[in-house]
């Protein structure tokens, strides 16, 4: 199938579509009927899924390639999470393939000819402890040594880039912050649609609505999956299904070092533009941003147990917004809209997981936890190597399932204690 | 709000009562294990979509350490019972059977041998 994605989106397009009162606009993506065989096969069409299909292609020429969803493309964690981008993290490998995702987030729209509203509006990460003081200059001396531009600013510097901020406390005054210039928002949908309609023309197959039901091994090699839509064969598998990562490793006969549990958030109604960065509370274990509807999008904490509800518990809205009227009183009367949850994949360094497996041929991607968005294309980039070498590059290599064994975490959780 | 029962002090609590512990009945890994056995204790969950046996502790109440029988995607609770026991007992293994027929323990046997 021939590559055509120049100006289907041009002013052009539109122009002439609007003379025909939008009827003529053609699906973005394929919905074809599967294959009884690809080369690789995924599981999991989120952002992740999506991405490591893309860059297979891009990257390696790759492009018989299927990635089978259960339900709808951009449905699990991809479409509910709350977009906050940042590469501010304190070891060396995730200071690595987080900034190769925002590198590439810069250009995704080009790249994908597909606007995913990217938004490097500026991130804030609030001290509101002694403890997140230390914490954050620490960051931002390590992400000077990694080339990662942040800086750590004083309350009065965040209280121009936030006026709507409370500084004062009392409970939780603002010490100052770690400031992240390039980071920021992009359109969650946009992500998954745009790198979607990207593999579909290169002739990949997303199969939506096909839930994978078994997988069939031989002799330690992968040989298929059981899907709703009947079986298909492959030569490689990748598991990037987040929440569902255990499910799909104990079909294959393994466990992981994961636990699957609900992370919420809720929105506002929509109000004029009030605050044009990222705030991230960590302490209070919240995070704001406005969206550019002008809803205020509200993120909070985990819930502290295994669940797979795509709900979680009420008390952590109240703690989330008890806290952020503190910082942000002018949102004591907002009336929020909506509230939703999605099952995040979580690891006990808080570092995802990018491996082989002990069965040839399957590869898992998971444990972005509660900060996998912003990943999405370094971690496809890097995905995509390992699955077409069969081993992990550069950016993957920290990341394997040994360390867990070997005991090289990749410790993120005392960096950020809810990280998003 | 998850409401999970005492077996101790016989209290309703609610989950912010409580603190969570995690899966329960893993077996500890001595000084002789091998990596793989010590990873596996460490770290490899059931992590399941469905019947899970876990530990948690009346943290504001008695503050003792209980285990509780729950459906992870229903959040029905199957029961709680003592940090002693060595498994799920016989009328928590007939709750979750009748909401799940499917499910079956995966112990050899279960019984309702109460140790310690
Ligand atoms: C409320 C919330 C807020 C968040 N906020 C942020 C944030 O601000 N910034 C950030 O960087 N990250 C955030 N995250 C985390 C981020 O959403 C995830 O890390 C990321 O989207 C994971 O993408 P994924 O592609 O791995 O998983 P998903 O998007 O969940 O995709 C996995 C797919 O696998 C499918 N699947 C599962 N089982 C099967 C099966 N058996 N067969 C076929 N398909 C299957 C699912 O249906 C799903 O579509 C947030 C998450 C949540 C829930
Ligand atoms: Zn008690």
């Amino acid at each position: 199938m021939p590559i055509q994605r120049s100006g289907r989106y041009s002013i052009f397009a539109i122009a002439r579509q609007a003379m025909g009162q939008h009827q003529g606009w053609t699906r973005a993506w394929a919905s074809p009927e599967p294959r009884d065989r690809y080369k690789v096969v995924i599981v999991g069409a989120g952002g992740h899924g999506l991405a490591t299909a893309y860059y297979l292609g891009k990257n390696f020429g790759i492009t018989d390639v299927a990635v089978i969803e259960k339900g709808w493309l951009g449905g699990g964690n991809t479409g509910r999470n709350t977009t906050i981008i940042r590469s501010n993290y304190l070891q060396d490998p995730s200071a690595a393939i987080y900034d190769k995702a925002l590198k590439l987030y810069e250009n995704l729209s080009q790249d994908l000819n597909y606007n995913v509203m990217f938004s490097p509006r500026g991130l804030i990460m609030l001290a509101q402890t002694e403890h997140e003081v230390r914490g954050y200059k620490r960051t931002v001396y390590a992400n000077t040594l990694q080339g990662v531009a942040t800086e750590w600013i004083e309350p009065e510097r965040v209280k121009q880039l936030v006026p709507i901020i409370n500084i004062e406390g009392p409970r939780y005054p603002v010490l100052g912050g770690l400031y992240q210039a390039r980071g920021g928002t992009a359109r969650h949908d946009a992500v998954a649609w745009g790198y979607a309609r990207a593999c579909s023309d290169m002739g990949m197959h997303v199969i939506q609505n096909c839930e994978v039901t078994g997988i069939e091994t031989a002799n330690g090699q992968v040989q298929a999956v059981n899907t709703a839509r009947g079986r298909i064969a492959c030569d490689k598998l990748a598991l990037v299904v987040a929440g569902h990562s255990s499910q799909l490793a104990e079909m294959a006969g393994f466990r992981l070092p994961i636990e699957s549990v609900p992370l919420q958030a809720i929105v506002s109604e929509p109000i004029k533009p009030c605050m044009d960065v990222v705030v991230m509370a960590n302490t209070v274990h919240g995070y704001m941003s406005q969206s550019d509807k002008g809803e205020m999008v509200i993120g909070g904490g985990t819930d502290s147990y295994n669940a797979f509800t795509q709900r979680g518990s009420w008390h952590h809205i109240e703690e989330t917004v008890r806290a952020l009227i503190e910082t942000f009183p002018m949102i004591s009367r907002l009336k929020m809209l909506r509230q939703w949850g999605g099952i995040v994949d979580m690891t006990g360094d808080r570092s995802p997981i990018l491996s082989a497996t002990p069965v040839g041929g399957i590869f898992v991607n998971c444990g972005w936890g509660t900060g996998g968005f912003k990943a999405i294309p370094g971690s496809g980039w890097a995905m995509a190597e390992l699955v077409a070498n069969g081993r992990p590059g550069p950016l993957a290599a920290a990341f394997g399932l040994n360390r867990f064994r070997e005991g090289r975490f990749v410790d993120e959780s005392v960096a950020a204690g809810v990280a998003h | 709000m998850l409401t999970l029962t005492c077996p101790y002090c016989g209290v309703q609590a609610e989950e912010t009562e409580l603190a969570p512990g995690g899966e329960a009945h893993l077996k500890r890994i001595g000084p002789a294990g091998t990596a793989e056995e010590f990873e596996g204790y460490l770290f490899a969950r059931k992590n399941i979509k469905g019947v899970h046996f876990e530990r948690w502790r009346h943290a504001y109440g008695c503050g003792k350490w209980f285990l509780a029988a729950r459906d992870t995607q229903t959040m029905q609770v199957f029961g709680t019972y003592r940090a002693q026991t060595p498994h799920a007992t016989d009328d928590i293994v007939g709750n979750a059977r009748q909401a799940r027929p499917e499910w079956v323990p995966d112990w050899p046997q279960a019984s309702e041998a109460v140790v310690g």
